[in-house]
């Protein structure tokens, strides 16, 4: 595998650093390079809050990169400020709950999901980051199903146990919702 | 052990009770908070002491009562916190104390901002405080070098019987990072710590005393003697540094920390475009690895410094070089991180680069 290079934005509450930290821990949990850093500060509150992740199975190198190979986009406004920022032939994931317009991209393969709608069918707005992970896993096959739970499980610990069962039931939507619209990324 | 994803701040916190913290003083500040954080769980809960000082002058000399009571002690701040300790960093360099000071460097000067920076490599290798004294400096380029060094710290501070510190940006501090905590430690030889301050039930018939005033010219002058001969040996002993892509560069770049990680990804695209690019990074900023640059291949076209400053590691990259070859600046600062590919562009236009 290819170093990846990993930007996820979207406003502050969403479960964006989230998104990124569960692909770090995922990396590490499978004897690869894991690298998570959060735009911190003043200017992510109320405004777009975004993390760069780099997975990778030789020495990380650089943690800043200048274009992404995915980009994990929650709402308009982070689509807009990094879209421009593409790595060629990436992956541009983005909420079409919340992005109406369609959105193409040149060499980029770009898949809009309706994680928000999925989640409140759910019946839990706050797993929607967990549909877009599962669509995002669908898409890039970076880390197995098993990978993947035990690392919620282990984020959410005992006290959280209860809500492992309603974060698969997201990852599987995501997935579905993906093999569905029938789009192959890797 | 396998590896495991920890941030920055918390590992370092980690890394020192690793390396023995019996003790940590410290005061809040961005960009370092996780790490008293961390501490504040876990080092009372061993038994060890947290203590948050009312400020940061407060907390150094603290470290400076407990480090003369002969107790592994540490501090840590950034870029304003460190300027407020740097009058206690002198006393307890001029009593030859030993401790840890971890610097998580912002943007400044001033209150600056809290985004990542290395706008204190002056403070940390020229000394804020008043004197003769230098600290012993890392900069470690990764969290897992930041463990292995906090980890070795506790034990080059007792050696020396002089203050270590550890010199990182707010990106290494806010960061997460694959690492794994039980990489060997060199093994020293440390004496007894005859000295401490600890009551004469330990030393019956000495008094056993931390100061750094010496009234007696001549006698601050044996000590100044003293102290310098220390600061040779370390030289001599514990400089540090690292050659990337020396076999034979056309351009030498030197970096510290997470600037010199950039400069790495910057390396090996130049590589591709057929530009052989080496860099000398620094591990120790004191000592600085002068030596390292006799190294670089006469017919060397240049050295490129990069730094999140306006320049200043550059003074020790002139003084080392010696007038030998041309060397070019390249600086980001406030918070803003360069990405490899500005890195390269400084390289392919080296000569507009060039200070000297």
């Amino acid at each position: 595998m290819d170093a990846k290079n990993i930007k996820v934005a979207g406003f502050g509450g969403q479960g964006v650093m989230m998104f990124g930290q569960i692909l770090a821990y995922s990396a590490t949990k499978d004897g690869i390079n894991g690298l998570w850093f959060p735009s911190y500060g003043p200017e992510t509150r109320g405004g777009t809050a975004n993390c760069s992740v780099i997975v990778s199975e030789k020495q990380i190198n650089s943690p800043v990169f200048k274009n992404a190979d995915h980009l994990v986009a929650f709402n308009l406004p982070s689509l807009e400020k990094f879209k421009e920022h593409m790595a060629n032939k990436g992956l541009v994931l983005y909420n079409s709950s919340l992005i109406e317009e369609e959105i193409k991209l040149d060499n980029a393969t770009v898949v809009g999901v309706p994680i928000n709608d999925i989640a409140n069918e759910l019946g839990n707005i706050k797993v929607a980051n967990m549909v877009m992970m599962g669509a995002y896993l669908q898409l890039t096959h970076l880390f197995s199903d098993e990978t993947i739970e035990a690392i919620i499980k282990k984020i959410l610990g005992e006290r959280k146990a209860d809500l492992v069962q309603i974060n698969k039931e997201a990852l599987e939507a995501g997935k579905t919702f993906v093999k569905k619209l029938g789009v192959k990324y890797a | 052990m396998a590896k495991v994803l920890m941030k920055g701040n918390e590992a370092i916190a980690l890394a020192a009770i690793k390396g023995g913290a019996d003790a940590f003083y410290g005061y809040p500040i961005t960009p370092q908070n996780e790490i008293p954080e961390y501490l504040s769980k876990h080092m009372l809960a061993n038994g060890k002491v947290f203590l948050q000082a009312e400020s940061e002058v407060s907390a150094i000399n603290m470290v400076y009562g407990a480090a003369g009571a002969g107790k592994r002690v540490m501090t840590s701040s950034s870029s304003p916190g460190i300027a407020l300790k740097q009058e206690g960093i002198s006393y307890i360099t001029a009593a030859e104390l030993p401790c840890l000071i971890v610097s998580v460097m912002r943007g400044g000067p001033g209150l600056g901002s809290i985004q990542p920076s290395q706008g204190d490599y002056y403070q940390a290798t020229r000394g804020g405080g008043n004197g003769d004294y230098h600290l012993i400096v890392f900069a470690p380029e990764s969290i897992q070098e930041t463990i292995d060094v906090i980890k070795e710290s506790f034990d080059i501070a007792d050696y020396y019987r002089n203050p270590v510190m550890v010199l990182v940006d707010g990106l290494i501090g806010q960061m997460m990072e694959s690492v794994d905590f039980d990489r060997p430690v060199r093994e020293r030889f440390l004496p007894n710590k005859d000295w401490a301050t600890t009551g004469t039930k330990d030393h019956p018939g000495r008094r056993n005393v931390a100061n750094s005033l010496y009234l007696d010219p001549q006698a601050l002058e044996n000590h100044n003697i003293h102290l310098n001969e220390k600061y040779k040996l370390i030289k001599k002993n514990e400089t540090k540094f690292e050659l990337v892509n020396f076999d034979n560069p056309e351009y030498v770049i030197v970096a510290y920390g997470t600037m010199a990680r950039i400069c790495r990804s910057a390396i090996e695209m130049l590589k591709k475009e057929g530009i052989e690019v080496g860099m000398i990074r620094p591990i120790t900023l004191f000592p600085y690895p002068e030596k390292a640059f006799d190294q670089i291949p006469a017919n060397a076209k240049g050295i490129l410094t990069c730094e999140l400053s306006m320049g200043q590691m550059l003074d020790d990259v002139l003084i080392a070089n010696n007038g030998r070859h041309k060397v070019g600046f390249f600086g980001r600062a406030g918070g803003m991180l360069p990405d490899p590919e500005e890195i390269v562009a400084a390289i392919k236009n080296f000569n507009e680069r060039v200070v000297k």
